[in-house]
């Protein structure tokens, strides 16, 4: 983003300023759902104002008393169904909105209190991720719609549709309990992980122009370890989408194709993002945290820290997946743990242990274990064996770049076959 | 995951054509009301009709890259008469969407149970895993 461009700094302003407006606003009147719309019609309203006009002296200020005119209409027009009136409010008098209303400056900031909301047990995971990036992020829903290439209309139902499914189940806008805050938190976590994963997968390319969901959830993720610094699994999150992130520019070719760790140029790597990434996991390390995120963290970092494949900790690494397969026994991390003791040991000690995996129905039907086999074949010298497990392999993903990731493996172990 | 489904009719003109009109203002009633569930869910990404197999062109490049036209292929037995693009949480889910398209009312207003073909739609994003 270009740092003079008044527009994007109005932007910048909007989406830093939405959660506290928000918080503010569903405070006062105790309805997060018809707080949310009011928030982002004010947002809009804003926008349209501010990149054209000098900023109002107090900005936070002129949201929320915009917003709460337009909460105050709405129940108004509730009652009187008077719609004429509210449909006509941009056009007039949120444009002359005064900067009377003088927020605070104890104001409590609610950013956690809506991450709680928007990522609610009783939401599916694509709606959580819709309101978060309303809600908290401040994007509007055409930004979000285009970043998940959906049609507006489709994002806009989605979001309707998850507050209308918060308001039935009513949750109090508070912190939860004692409780349940645990697994609350994890919810919130996965959410701004799967929001930063979305935009890393799809940030090559053609797709530039979208809205930066990984930086995105990068920000969102500093939020929540700046209100919540001593949770290590909250500073492991972070520490994983940056030392992730610092690969960005080297992990795609010029025309998009997917460049394999082991062949990518590390000198692209954002050295800062992985000295800045490398601190927060040894920080959450040393506070004795061993969560899904700072081993994942860990594991990153040995990755990045490495000046190839060969030089790679591997021995490390496999240690950590043991680890984390404790902690958060899933298909995938068992199959990781595989390919390291692969790279720590011998390709055939790896392809042992991928045999256990054969059974697990999530893996079974899936591509990822023919293309990991593949890669261990390959390694071993079984290169007649590799090639038709990279065919499998292509055959079954669901992914472009990595179908022609597979398909161009397969074809160059043939030319030297032939 | 996103999926196309394909909702296939027998080649030549739409049998629709020569149905009753209850039957048609049925079948018509039967496929907004599903469109409108799926936009609601925010499943729905895209559809279409497509207008009769007739009036199918089939087309081809000569050696100076203009087109050769033709009618359609005789021995075709079915032909695309209408797609969705849903965005769902599960397989499961787009097959039983399917199964609703399938089950639209023909004639007799009695489900139709077309055949209606589900392919999961290939992702460009780029994945580390």
């Amino acid at each position: 983003m270009d740092e003079t461009d008044p527009a994007a700094n109005v932007e910048r302003l909007l989406r830093e300023l939405t959660p506290q407006a928000l918080g503010i606003v569903a405070r006062r009147f105790e309805d997060f759902s018809a707080a949310e719309d009011a928030v982002q019609e004010a947002l809009i309203a804003a926008h349209a104002q501010w990149t054209t006009n000098p900023l109002p002296k107090h900005p936070l200020g002129w949201l929320v008393a915009v917003a709460c005119r337009r909460m105050t209409d709405h129940i108004r027009s509730e009652v009187a169904r008077r719609n004429r009136e509210t449909d006509t409010y941009l056009d007039g008098p949120a444009v002359l909105a005064p900067d009377i209303y003088r927020v605070a400056i104890d104001e409590p900031d609610d950013t956690l209190l809506l991450l709680f909301m928007c990522c609610h047990p009783s939401l599916s995971t694509a709606s959580a991720i819709a309101l978060t990036l309303r809600a908290v992020g401040g994007l509007t829903t055409a930004e979000i719609a285009s970043a998940f290439l959906v049609p507006a209309s489709t994002m806009g139902q989605r979001i309707s549709r998850a507050k209308e499914t918060i308001k039935a189940s009513n949750p109090p806008f508070r912190t939860p309990d004692e409780s349940e805050r645990a697994s609350r938190l994890s919810a919130v976590l996965r959410v701004l992980y799967l929001i930063f994963n979305e935009g890393y997968a799809a940030s090559s390319g053609s797709l530039v122009h979208r809205v930066d969901l990984s930086g995105e959830a990068i920000r969102l993720a500093r939020k929540t370890h700046r209100l919540l610094p001593n949770n290590g699994e909250v500073a492991g999150l972070l520490a994983l989408m940056l030392l992730t992130d610092a690969r960005r520019s080297a992990r795609a070719g010029k025309s998009g194709e997917l460049i394999p760790l082991d062949e990518q140029d590390r000198s692209l790597w954002n050295q800062d993002l992985i000295r800045e990434g490398k601190a927060l996991v040894e920080s959450s390390l040393r506070q004795g945290a061993v969560g899904e995120y700072s081993l994942q963290a860990a594991i990153a970092a040995l990755h990045d820290e490495a000046p190839g494949t060969d030089e790679t900790d591997w021995p490390q690494i496999h240690a950590l997946y043991q680890v984390l397969y404790r902690i958060s026994p899933s298909p995938m991390v068992a199959l990781n743990r595989a390919i390291a003791l692969a790279m720590a040991d011998t390709p055939q000690a790896g392809l042992k242990e991928l045999e256990t995996l054969d059974s697990d129905p999530q893996l079974r039907h899936s591509h990822r274990l023919d293309a990991a086999r593949a890669h261990l074949l390959e390694r071993a010298g079984q290169i007649e064996a590799a090639i038709t497990l990279y065919q499998a392999a292509a055959a079954r993903t669901s992914n472009l770049p990595e179908r022609n990731y597979l398909i161009l493996r397969a074809a160059k172990l043939r030319s030297h076959v032939n | 995951m996103k999926y196309i489904l394909m909702m296939n009719a027998p080649s030549g003109p739409y049998q629709i054509f020569s149905w009753k009109k209850e039957a048609i203002q049925a079948h018509v009633d039967y496929m907004m009301r599903l469109n409108k569930q799926l936009t609601e869910a925010g499943e729905m990404l895209a559809g279409e009709a497509l207008t009769e197999p007739d009036q199918a062109i089939l087309v081809k490049a000569d050696d100076n890259r203009l087109p050769i036209t033709d009618g359609v292929f005789p021995e075709s037995k079915e032909f695309l008469a209408g797609f969705w693009i849903v965005e769902v949480e599960s397989k499961a889910r787009a097959l039983a969407i399917a199964a609703e398209v399938s089950c639209a009312p023909g004639p007799d207003g009695k489900p139709l149970k077309m055949a209606v073909e589900v392919r999961e739609v290939m992702t460009s994003c780029h994945s580390d895993q």
